[in-house]
């Protein structure tokens, strides 16, 4: 017998995976749960949450402290899930990954940072107007702090960025543009392969908020040419409490530290102190080290199913999703984008969104209501907020039945 | 009938109910008929802000007592304030500033009082009380 063969993994199959995430498996008042905040936060399969578990009971100690053999197991597992990271995005090197806390964290890491050393008064900063408030605050905060000007990328009607704008806001004196992959309200997928293209002719970097994208799309950062990428453990399946900015090593190294401390230090005396070397270098004081196995376990999770069939999968939960949906008397989609992944936001007839969430609530089903921290969105559409459904591959169609009978209900009530 | 007598009173009718539509259904009944506020208090001064939905509120001051009208863009919302109407409607600014509202846990729906909900409801709740602590210092005074 030949023992050349590789494993593939077993085809896609939504019953064997729904197995693996025990939230799925409750009820909420009184009926089987429907998750549809996938958004928000995803759920953890066991994988996930036995690899935290077997660090806390078998070899949880400090890391890149120690020369005792528990410390040297909990570093070992800590820069494994790093290598883990950067396999799952194909980042060039493991240097690359940076542990933050999450999404927020980052781009408040590269607005303090990079901000800190390129944006000069009159800099321009360039995000979108689909963007979440962590990619929007921190870059006020900056322009505010050297007397930058944000500018803004309008969208049209469906939800896509207007590329015409966006080309004429181009010039030498942008010094960033940093925009989100995928939009957490409409579930629109950016151009951002041509973004960064355009951007990278004038030699201006690109900051990428994955937090919605990085469950739902190969991300490959060296395909994309992306500077930066910032994305949350916990929408990937994964804790929360941790989360990754991918940096190119050039800006790694080229960019100020962002927080002093333990662990970002090679040497210090009281006159000079020497900056480790990235990644550590922006990992000051005790990481999440349950957190960063936990996370690795997510990937190596994903990384063991059949991501191309499950991709596949999604894909067609969502085509399914948005046909369905679409039969609702009233009910209109805010974000109409042709590219598009996860959240499918919706208004029906005048009816306010918590009053339609609610009400599927108390059926077991579980969304998302209200602005979802795009406030500037919401005024563009003039709307208090939406509901939003956010799909992913532990969701079956069954379910989607479930929130389509539930929102017939639901407008029965509403309109009695 | 005071306070709490009012609160009782809304919890027996509750009783009624045997499943969740039928007191949501009740709820939703409530919201639209609850008298609409006269357009010139639906003014800002007088929005109390919830994370997603919006209460207006209007108090008038009448021999030592409180009256109220409301709206909310939320239906649901709208029928809780049209309870926490019904409960102290009338009654003397003394009373509400320290009135304890039971009747929303009593109904089964507490978790709108929680602060994570943030649906103006408890927002509400505080603003009538600063209302009746104001008026009875006001009174106080006079
Ligand atoms: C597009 C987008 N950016 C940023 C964030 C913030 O992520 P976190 O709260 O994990 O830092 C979210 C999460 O809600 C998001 O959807």
């Amino acid at each position: 017998m030949f023992n050349d063969t590789i494993t593939l993994p077993k085809p896609f199959n939504v019953a064997d995976v729904r197995g693996d995430f025990p939230v799925l498996q409750t009820y909420v008042n009184g009926a089987p749960l429907v998750y549809f905040d996938n958004g928000a936060t995803t759920q953890k399969p066991w994988a996930v949450l036995r690899a935290m578990e077997d660090y806390y009971t078998g070899y949880n100690s400090n890391v890149h402290r120690g020369v005792h053999t528990l410390s040297q197991q909990a570093t070992a597992a800590y820069e494994a899930a790093r290598e883990t990271i950067a396999k799952y995005i194909n980042a060039a090197s493991v240097h690359e990954v940076v542990y933050t806390k999450g999404t927020t964290d980052s781009v408040n890491l590269v607005a303090s940072t990079y901000g800190k050393k390129y944006v000069k008064e009159g800099d321009v900063v360039i995000i979108s107007a689909m963007e979440h408030h962590s990619n929007i605050v921190p870059w006020q905060m900056l322009c505010e702090d050297k007397g930058a000007t944000l500018k803004v990328i309008p969208f049209d009607e469906n939800g896509e960025l207007r590329m015409d704008a966006f080309k004429e806001m181009l010039d030498e004196r942008v010094k960033l543009v940093s925009l989100t992959h995928v939009s957490n309200t409409m579930g629109t997928i950016n151009p951002v392969k041509e973004i960064i293209a355009l951007a990278h002719a004038l030699n201006i970097p690109v900051m990428l908020d994955g937090a919605q994208a990085i469950a739902h799309l190969a991300v490959d950062v060296q395909d994309l040419d992306v500077d930066f990428y910032a994305f949350s453990s916990h929408k990937i399946y994964g804790p929360t409490g941790i989360g990754v900015l991918y940096g190119k090593e050039k800006w790694l190294n080229d960019i100020p530290p962002y927080q002093g401390g333990g662990d970002m230090i090679k040497t210090v005396t009281f006159a000079k102190t020497i900056y480790n070397d990235p990644p550590l270098k922006f990992e000051a004081g005790t990481p999440a080290i349950a957190e960063s196995v936990g996370l690795g376990a997510a990937l190596q999770y994903l990384m063991e199913l059949d991501l191309a069939g499950m991709r596949a999968y999604e894909h067609h939960l969502n085509q399914v999703a948005l046909e369905k949906l679409r039969t609702i008397d009233e009910l209109r989609f805010i974000g109409n984008a042709k590219e598009r992944n996860g959240a499918i936001s919706f208004m029906i007839g005048n009816h306010h969104p918590t009053d339609v969430g609610e009400l599927l609530d108390q059926q077991g089903i579980a969304v998302r209501t209200g602005h979802h921290c795009t406030q500037p969105l919401m005024d563009i559409f003039c709307i208090p907020g939406t509901v939003r459904a956010s799909l992913t591959f532990y969701n079956t169609e069954e379910e989607v039945d479930k929130l389509v009978a539930g929102i017939k209900k639901a407008v029965i009530m509403l309109n009695k | 009938m005071t306070i709490n007598e009012q609160q009782d009173a809304i919890i027996s009718d509750f009783e009624m109910f045997t499943d969740w539509m039928d007191k949501y259904e009740y709820i939703i009944q409530l919201g639209k008929d609850l008298p609409a506020l006269d357009e010139q208090y639906k003014v800002d001064d007088n929005l109390i802000r919830g994370c997603q939905s919006k209460v207006w509120l209007h108090a008038d001051y009448k021999d030592g007592k409180l009256f109220f009208s409301a709206d909310s863009d939320a239906l649901i919302t709208k029928g809780l304030v049209s309870l926490v109407i019904q409960a102290l409607d009338g009654q003397p600014a003394k009373d509400i500033a320290t009135a304890e509202l039971y009747f929303v846990e009593k109904i089964g729906l507490k978790s709108h009082l929680s602060p994570t909900r943030s649906n103006g409801l408890l927002a509400m709740i505080k603003q009538i009380k600063m209302y009746a602590v104001a008026y009875q210092l006001k009174s106080s005074q006079n």
